[in-house]
């Protein structure tokens, strides 16, 4: 019985293989924990990699493209939208955008619009414009129109906080095969795991497709600070009131003239 | 120097944060008000979370204003009885306060309400403040005795039952009035989320006629009070309060303060009031401005939950 299984299993694998096409991608991540120290003001990751033939096939196209999508942990965010009510602005509505991505960073060697057709783009999420990024709507929850104008304010806001971005040009082939991605990590980038999807082009169509991971952590006495924050706030409040406390009684002390 | 904050997730320039600490210090100082209603918008433009902001603010008006308070209690110019009969009834206001939130909240225009009543207050007690103290200078410059402090100037008020002396600020009034500063205080604060000191010094200066040098210590103490109790509040429920952020804010605000302190001590009353009343109106024309202006954006986010 666990021999059937195990056959099966192996002639789905090769022919999924099989399907997918000639080429495989090898990819190498310049550092898989990136860590928050006190000194941290955001970082660039190097993501290499090399696009190999399949075994005992050659590759099928000289010109490849290349699509590196990164997203980082999902939270979810209300988006609100003011309007002047008899003088004065004020939020009349809002639309909440559920477990979206608080990072995501579209990288590639050229304009995306230049690498597939619309159709390809939107079937495989690729570019922020097609990334789904569902709203509650009602009871409903679904991705709208690419022109939506919430959908549009919130790329845009995420967009001028450096979270979200399309970089055409963040993607460098070395040679035919090998390639190089920097992927920008700004100095707010949330805390958490990451997945790095590399998608590879030859001719418009997908042609080959990897997966790798990446974890931001705190470290050192900032994970101490935010981990004390989390896990014992009563201790945390009292210790900072007592240090400002100990700071104002201080500066009184040192100032002290008479 | 970029240094990273724990909570807040981002870098910030230690001196610019060491130096909005100092400014806002030594307003606080002077006026013997918290400074929150200047310092969160500072913290806010420069990139922290409102949550953060407010909950980290707490700390260093704590700090400023016990370095303010231990300077004024030195000159013996601080009524510690008349702080703790105002906390008194304070903690009352805050706790009505609370659970009137809780309900507007539910209504869905909290923002609105709050707005709307920060922009009645200030701007209403910064031109009061300003007329009046206007007028007590141009007194003093033609050589006549300040009005305010005119023997035998009583008013409805000093009628009231339950009168008590209260010694460092010299004036003998019913415990009624005092209370219900301490309630409105109390009440005001929780729902706008500030300290209320900007509000607390015109009300004992004008309807308890508290001497200005006393009342700066005073709403220090009280301030100092409600301000370390928030923080250890926020870091119990949020855990938002950011540690780093609260210390720099603190070095720089303590220095504030002193220099604060010792400028308003100089100072005369009138002119002292005069001040006070433009920065109170200024804020509040600064908040109607945006409650009118165009926004640059008419959609904003906010992050309602991790995973």
């Amino acid at each position: 019985m666990r021999r059937a299984v195990c056959i099966v299993a192996l002639l789905l694998t090769a022919c999924g293989a099989r399907q997918a096409a000639a080429e495989r991608l090898v990819v190498s991540l310049s550092n898989h924990r990136v860590q928050i120290t006190s000194s941290f003001s955001g970082e660039d990751l190097v993501l290499f990699g090399t696009i190999a033939p399949d075994t005992g096939e050659a590759l099928s196209s000289a010109s490849y493209d290349l699509v590196i999508t990164v997203t980082g942990p999902r939270e979810t965010f209300r988006t609100r939208r003011k309007e002047r009510m008899a003088g004065i602005w004020v939020n009349v509505d809002s639309r909440e955008f559920v477990r979206v991505p608080s990072y995501l960073a579209v990288l590639s060697n050229r304009p995306i619009n230049a690498i597939a057709n619309p159709e390809t783009l939107r079937r495989l999420q690729v570019g922020l414009d097609n990334f789904l990024l569902p709203q509650r709507i009602g009871p409903d929850i679904a991705d709208t129109v690419r022109d939506d104008p919430y959908r549009l304010a919130f790329v845009r806001l995420e967009s001028e906080q450096k979270l979200y971005r399309e970089e055409p040009n963040a993607v460098t082939f070395l040679t035919p095969t090998v390639f190089r991605a920097a992927i920008p990590l700004p100095a707010n980038v949330p805390t958490g795991s990451y997945a790095i999807d590399v998608k590879l082009f030859a001719a418009g169509a997908l042609a080959a497709r990897t997966n790798t991971a990446l974890e931001i952590t705190k470290a050192g006495f900032e994970q101490y600070v935010a981990d004390a924050a989390r896990d014992h706030g009563l201790l945390y409040g009292l210790a900072t009131a007592l240090i400002a406390l100990f700071t104002g009684w201080l500066a009184s002390v040192v100032f002290r003239r008479d | 120097m970029q240094i990273y904050l724990p909570i807040a997730n981002l870098p910030v320039d230690t001196f610019l944060v060491l130096g909005m600490g100092l400014a806002v210090g030594f307003i606080s100082g002077m006026f013997g008000i918290g400074g929150g209603f200047l310092m969160t918008p500072l913290l806010i433009f420069i990139g922290i979370s409102p949550a953060v902001a407010v909950a980290s603010v707490g700390s260093h008006i704590a700090a400023s204003s016990f370095t303010g308070a231990i300077s004024y209690w030195r000159k013996n110019a601080l009524d510690a009885t008349l702080a703790l009969m105002l906390l008194a009834a304070g903690v009352i206001g805050t706790a009505t306060g609370v659970w009137l939130f809780t309900r507007l909240r539910a209504l869905d225009q909290l923002d609105l309400t709050i707005g709307l009543a920060y922009v009645t207050l200030l701007t209403v007690v910064g031109a009061l403040m300003i007329y009046e103290s206007a007028q007590a200078e141009m007194r003093t410059r033609r050589g006549l005795p300040a009005l305010l402090r005119r023997a035998g100037s009583h008013t409805w008020f000093h009628g009231l039952p339950l009168k008590l002396r209260f010694k460092r600020s010299k004036i003998y009034v019913s415990l009624i009035p005092v209370w219900a500063i301490g309630f409105v205080i109390g009440f005001v604060g929780a729902i706008m989320g500030i300290g209320g000191g900007f509000l607390l010094v015109p009300m004992l200066i004008y309807f308890l006629r508290v001497p200005t040098s006393t009342v700066i210590g005073t709403s220090m103490l009280l301030t100092l009070i409600t301000m370390a109790s928030a923080t250890v509040l926020h870091a119990v429920t949020n855990h938002l309060v950011d540690a780093v952020l609260a210390v720099l804010l603190m070095a720089g605000g303590v220095i504030g303060a002193q220099f604060g302190a010792r400028a308003g001590q100089r100072m005369r009353d009138e002119r002292l009031r005069l001040l006070l009343g433009m920065l109170v109106l200024a804020v509040g024309l600064r908040f109607a401005y945006d409650l009118v202006a165009t926004p640059d954006n008419v959609f904003s986010i906010r992050r309602v939950e991790a995973g």
